[in-house]
Formats: structure tokens, sequence, C-alpha cells
């Protein structure tokens, strides 16, 4: 249902991205991995609309989406959980999640009440500031602020960055559940071992190319390991 | 000492006035970290709009109630038309943009209406006090505009803390490339601060008109009074701003009281000490 053609992308006069022709399908979970600088969020910023790219390299059910602008993406059903969470550091967590449902156009199976039982711990802390939760927790937030606009595209950009392994483990499972609810998930990931738990299909990136896909079953670490660096 | 007592309460009121020029500032520093060097000539401006449809035979209340809409309207088509595009990272160009504002605002004023001193009839209100017993007596029209101000600001404050709207200005205010992947139109919310922003200039343009004289060159005057305001009051809190308004009004009277020369220069120097005691000013947002 997301497809990307050629997609190019650039910083000023710094190109990251290469052409990178990409499909997600309905309910499918696909992982993008791929070493530091590769262009993994480069590439999900560019789907959700934070950077200009040629009009006809996205579509969305057969729609040409290149030329809207994010906050348009949003209401197509298209939510980025972005990288470092970035929470609105002057609002409270219940605050960050109702933000999370002003773009929502659709019914569907999320609210405040269901985030909630999702992330158990955002119930008591509903009223505290976004600034004095864990990292882990501020990961939940920025995770439940996205679901509440009931995305069928939830693109997950490094969930586990910086977070302990057990609290990496809490995030994994929260997202099995919203596999379960018939979201489809793209992961950018450097946790190679949890992205391809999780994922139908992986990609992998070097230098802003497609250097590598398949089922995570099928990959040999050879030839991630080749695909990853280059070597 | 009764005298002294006098003088407070006067500069508490002209401290009411200050704050309505200031609050329009704050809120658009506080959601689009732009200073609109405009801000004073759009006040007077305003207070220009009341009088000339004042002259027309229109009730002075009803011209308040044509004007705020109308600046309201300003403001957004000045926003959307012009400041969005040049709001960046580079903070110079709506800067420059608001300075030229400034001067054809200025410059059309004394084209249209001449040099001269106006001020806004407002009937009999205008010099009415109320006595306070011992020879104190508080003028009606400070009062109502400083009640205007508060009236306002608690306004303000409910559509920010209360409403969709309001988490949508304040996340916005945050990080703008989130709230866009959360649906909001940054565009459209710049649009409508400066539209609130300028109908509180309005407001605040017929206090200027109905308490002293006015002429096209006295904005920018007001524009440093309003700016020391928001500042002494701390960056993005509205209290912050009343009262940081109330500070600079209660210098001006208490340096006007042991020397009429010494009323403005008072003012600036109650903002220099703040800003040595507290440079991020009574109130800054992190306690807000």
């Amino acid at each position: 249902m997301l497809e990307t053609r050629e997609l190019t992308a650039f910083y000023g006069d710094f190109q990251a991205l290469f052409g990178i022709t990409f499909a997600l399908k309905e309910g499918e979970t696909v992982a993008i991995i791929g070493a530091n600088g590769a262009g993994k969020s480069t590439f999900l910023k560019a789907i959700a609309g934070l950077l200009p790219r040629p009009a006809a390299a996205v579509r969305l059910d057969g729609r040409d989406i290149g030329t809207l602008p994010a906050f348009e993406i949003v209401k197509l059903g298209v939510s980025l959980v972005p990288e470092g969470r970035r929470l609105f550091t002057s609002l409270s967590v219940e605050e960050n999640l109702l933000v999370g449902a002003y773009g929502r156009r659709s019914e569907g199976p999320w609210s405040l009440d269901t985030v909630y039982r999702l992330f158990p711990m955002m119930r008591e802390r509903r009223h505290t500031p976004s600034t004095a939760l864990s990292g882990g927790q501020q990961q939940m937030v920025a995770i439940g602020r996205s679901l509440m606009s009931n995305p069928r595209i939830l693109l997950c950009d490094e969930l586990s960055l910086g977070l302990a392994p057990i609290v990496i483990r809490d995030i994994y499972a929260a997202l099995a559940d919203i596999k379960q609810r018939g979201t489809s998930v793209v992961l950018v990931e450097q946790d190679l071992l949890h992205a391809m738990s999780v994922a139908d299909r992986a990609y992998c990136f070097q230098e802003g190319r497609v250097s590598l896909t398949g089922r995570p079953q099928e990959l040999t670490r050879d030839a991630i390991h080749a695909a990853y660096f280059g070597l | 000492m009764l005298g002294w007592i006098d003088t407070l309460l006067q500069g508490i009121l002209l401290g009411g006035l200050y704050s309505l020029y200031a609050t329009g500032l704050s809120v658009i520093f506080g959601i689009m970290r732009l200073v609109n060097l405009a801000h004073g000539d759009l006040i007077v401006l305003a207070a220009f709009l009341m009088l000339a449809l004042a002259a027309m035979g229109v009730p002075i209340v009803l011209t308040l109630a044509i004007v705020v809409p109308l600046m309201f309207a300003l403001g957004y088509a000045l926003q959307s038309a012009m400041l969005n595009r040049v709001l960046g990272r580079n903070i110079l160009p709506p800067l420059l943009i608001t300075f030229g504002l400034s001067i054809i605002v200025q410059n059309g004023l004394l084209e249209t209406f001449s040099a001269d001193t106006r001020f806004l009839n407002v009937g009999p209100l205008q010099g009415a006090s109320l006595p306070l017993g011992g020879g104190i007596a508080i003028g009606v029209m400070p009062l109502i505009c400083l009640a205007t101000a508060i009236a306002i600001i608690l306004l303000l404050n409910g559509v920010f803390y209360r409403t969709a709207l309001g988490r949508a200005f304040r996340a916005t205010s945050d990080d703008v490339e989130i709230a866009q992947l959360m649906g909001i139109n940054n565009k459209a919310i710049y649009a409508l601060t400066m539209g609130i922003a300028l109908a509180v200039c309005a407001v605040a343009g017929f206090f200027l008109g109905a308490r002293a004289n006015f002429d096209p060159s006295i904005g920018p005057a007001r524009l440093l009074y309003a700016f020391e305001a928001v500042i002494i009051g701390g960056l993005g809190s509205l209290w912050g701003t009343l009262a940081g308004g109330i500070v600079v009004g209660v210098a001006q009277t208490v340096g006007a009281h042991i020397d009429p020369e010494w009323q403005i220069l008072s003012g600036h120097v109650a903002f220099l000490i703040v800003l040595v005691i507290r440079p991020r000013g009574l109130f800054p947002r992190a306690v807000d």
C-alpha cells in the first residue's frame, strides 16, 4: 500500500538518498537496517513529508503523495515516531498524547484509554511534564502519541536508541500488540537482532542505496555483513 | 505617605496599559520566536482607525467592535502573505520585514492624518474617577484598562491551556517540525497567532487613545515599553507579561513623582535592574 520509486532526498547540496525503491504491504512489518549515515532516517522523513522529494516518488494506495506537506500525510494514516523521541517539552504526558490526535481523520483502535492500556505506566503519570520521564518512558509516550492518530502505517525511527535492554524488550512487546491490530510498521533500527525478530522483510541501506533486501530467515550473516559495510 | 500610595496605584493602572501593549508581543514571541518591530505602530494604527470611524459618526464602543476583527484579519493576512514566507532558522528576514512595516505604517499615518496629536473621545467616562478616600482617586478608564488586560490574559491562557487548538499552539512553539507530524499546519497556527496579537493591539490602541494624546510617531516608544514588559516578565508567560507591565508602569510613576523628568528614564532603569538581577525575567517559562 506504501511504495517509493527512485526516491531521492537532499540536505542542501548534499544528496542523502540515491533512488530508493521500496514497498510495504498491508499488515506487513518491514525493517530497515544499515550503518550510521546510510539514509534510514532520511528515508522515513522523506515519506512523512519533512523533506522535499520528487512528486511521484512516494505513493500511498496508488496515489502520489510526494507533494503533500507533513501535516497532510498524517491525516492519510502515516505517522512517524521520530528519532530521539522529541516529546513536546512544555506539555504533560496526556497533552502530548492528545496533540497526537490532532490530525486524526479516521476511527480506529487507539484512544487515550487503549494507549494507557498498552503502556500502563503512562496512566499514573499522565499529568507529569514529559521532561520528567525516563528515556524509555519518553519513548513509550512518543509511540503512544503517534498511535493517537490511528495510523495505518507506523514509521518508527530508532526505537531502541539509548535504552536499557529490559526497556527495549517492553517496547518490542508493545510493538507486537500494535502489529496485531493490523497496523503496518516500518522499523528503522541499528539493533539488528530486535529488528530481524519482528520483521517480515528487511531492507539494508548503504550510503543512500538499497544494498540488500529479503526475508530475515533467508538473509545470511555474511550477506548482511557485506550489505551493511559494503565490504 | 498618601502621595506614595497614590503613585503606586497610578503606576499599577498604567502597568495595565503597558501589559496590553505587551500581550500581543509576548504571544508572537512565545509561539513564533518572532519580534514584531511594527507592534507599537500597529497599536497606533488601530487608534487612528477608531478615530476615523468615530469621525464618521460611529459610536466609540462600536469602533472597537469593528477595529478588533479588522486588525485580526490584517494580522492573519500579514502573516500568511508575507512573514510565513521568510520564517525559518534565520531570524533576520522577518525582523527586517517588520522594521519596514513600521516605517510604512508611521509614514502612511502621517500622510493620512498629519502630525497633529489626537485623542479618542469616550464620553463622560473619560475623566471619571472613583474616590478612595484620603484624597486618593483612581480613574475609571485606567481601571477598566487594567481589568481588560487581566481579562484578555485569562481568556488567552484559557485558550492556550484548555483547548485542543491551544495545545496545538504550544506544541508548535515547542517543536515545529514534530508539530507538523501531528497534523498541525504550522503556518495556519502562525497566521492565527498574528491575528490574535493584532486583535489585542486594537484593544491596546483603544485605551491608548482614550487615556492620552497620540500622533503617528509614538509607536516605537510603545514597542519599547511592551518589549521591556515582556522581558521583565519572562518570555512565554502571559502573567509574567502583566507583572512586567506593572513593574514598568510603577517605575515610571515613581520616577515622575520624584522628578517629572525622570518618568521615562526610570522605566528603563527598572528594566535594566531586573535584567541584571534576573536575566531570564521574573517568571521564566520553566516555572510557568
